[in-house]
């Protein structure tokens, strides 16, 4: 093994911290890459550690014109149905600067469904069609409260239009959630990074 | 003193930072509540050390079936009575799939007013023991001594309706006075339970 000395006051190939010391308020705790993926799922790593995780999705890329969608698990991964309660609403605007609107996405919604929520508009599957966004989940280990979260995305869709969609709600359930998954509502994930934060 | 040493390419056995910065978002303060207080407020830290806050509402429950959760800002003197002119978007859903929708809150905003601003709508935020809201709000440059103090907040409640409600609301302080406090209360009623973080963000 190589020594490593200190650099004057500072300190030089460093890689990593003891997991006593806290990387500031956003923490990353893993990163998953699609790859013609028809899920990813984060099954580890969201626990009571903090009271709030980020996942942030960026240009998730779609083999068809197709929202993504997310669900929670309260076994681990091994069902994604948890009962939600939800609200969906989009600003849109077409490139072309016609009809721009704002209105409530009442077939995006869930009342006490176990189905997977839009967390963005229809991805259009062009070159260079794609969604980013955020979707905070807050306290999951929580045993006393539902389990809230809150989303945005920004998505080009068919044809031409950017979308600013926004969903929140929560998860009906006073059981822990410790698993997320993330997938298209048809297709797959051709690329495009998820990563999971948690907020210190 | 003991000698720590590089495990590889990590450091073990160190526990704190010294000066370092601790990361883009810094925390400053909990306050967490576990028992009935009327009000959560920071009356610190809140200066030029940052040139953005955030604060992190995290399962704030009430005492008060149908209270609203509500925020405001101290601007010199004692009280937390600055100015403000603000919006208010809300849309909501409920467990029964009855209603659903949403709008621009007419009578959820301020026009050049000092009382409290929603984080919520009124006839929200449910005391049954599993209902709670969370969220956040931005303040931007409290110690601006030119600048109004803008600031905007989102947050999502399990309503006393059964329904799911997303609230979101801006606006800015119109003072140029710094703003060195911020007060979270239900409109009746006390905060029983949650957590409410401040957080710095770094200016570089």
């Amino acid at each position: 093994m190589a020594l490593n000395f200190c650099n004057n006051n500072s300190l030089s190939s460093i890689t990593a911290l003891p997991a006593s010391i806290s990387g500031g308020g956003l923490n990353l705790i893993s990163t998953q890459t699609a790859s013609s993926s028809s899920t990813l799922s984060f099954t580890s790593g969201i626990d009571s550690t903090y009271k709030e995780y980020i996942f942030k999705f960026i240009n998730i890329h779609s083999s068809a014109d197709a929202p993504l969608t997310f669900n929670m698990s309260i076994d681990g991964g091994s069902n994604y149905n948890v009962t939600k309660t939800t609200t969906a609403f989009l600003a849109y605007n077409a490139e072309s600067g016609g009809s721009p609107a704002l209105g409530y996405e009442a077939g995006r919604d869930i009342a006490q469904g176990t189905g997977f929520q839009d967390i963005s508009y229809d991805i259009d599957n062009v070159d260079d069609g794609s969604t980013s966004g955020f979707l905070h989940l807050f306290d999951p280990s929580n045993t006393t409260f539902v389990k809230h979260f809150i989303a945005t995305a920004n998505t080009q869709f068919p044809t031409a239009y950017s979308g600013n969609y926004f969903s929140a709600g929560y998860g009906n359930t006073t059981s822990a959630v410790n698993a997320v998954q993330f997938k298209l509502s048809s297709g797959t994930m051709d690329s495009g990074v998820i990563k999971l934060y948690g907020v210190s | 003193m003991a000698l720590v040493k590089y495990n590889n390419n990590s450091i073990s056995s160190v526990t704190a930072l010294g000066s370092l910065p601790a990361g883009g978002l810094n925390l400053i303060t909990t306050n967490t509540i576990t028992s009935g207080v009327s009000s959560s407020s920071f009356t610190s830290n809140i200066d030029s050390t940052y040139d953005t806050y955030l604060f992190k509402f995290i399962n704030i429950h009430g005492a008060t079936d149908g209270s609203e959760f509500t925020v405001n800002f101290r601007d010199g003197s004692s009280a937390f009575d600055a100015t403000k002119t603000t919006t208010a978007v809300y849309y909501y859903h409920s467990e029964n799939d009855s209603e659903a929708g949403g709008s621009y809150k007419t009578d959820g905003d301020l026009a050049q007013g000092t009382g409290y601003q929603r984080l919520m709508d009124g006839s929200t935020s449910g005391a049954d023991n599993d209902q709670s809201l969370c969220g956040d709000l931005f303040l931007f440059s409290p110690s601006s001594d030119t600048f109004v103090k803008h600031f905007i907040a989102k947050t999502n409640s399990a309503m006393s309706w059964d329904a799911t409600g997303n609230y979101f609301v801006a606006g800015y302080c119109n003072v140029t006075a710094a703003i060195d406090g911020v007060d979270f209360k239900f409109t009746s009623g006390d905060i029983e339970s949650g957590v409410i973080k401040m957080y710095g963000l770094s200016k570089s």
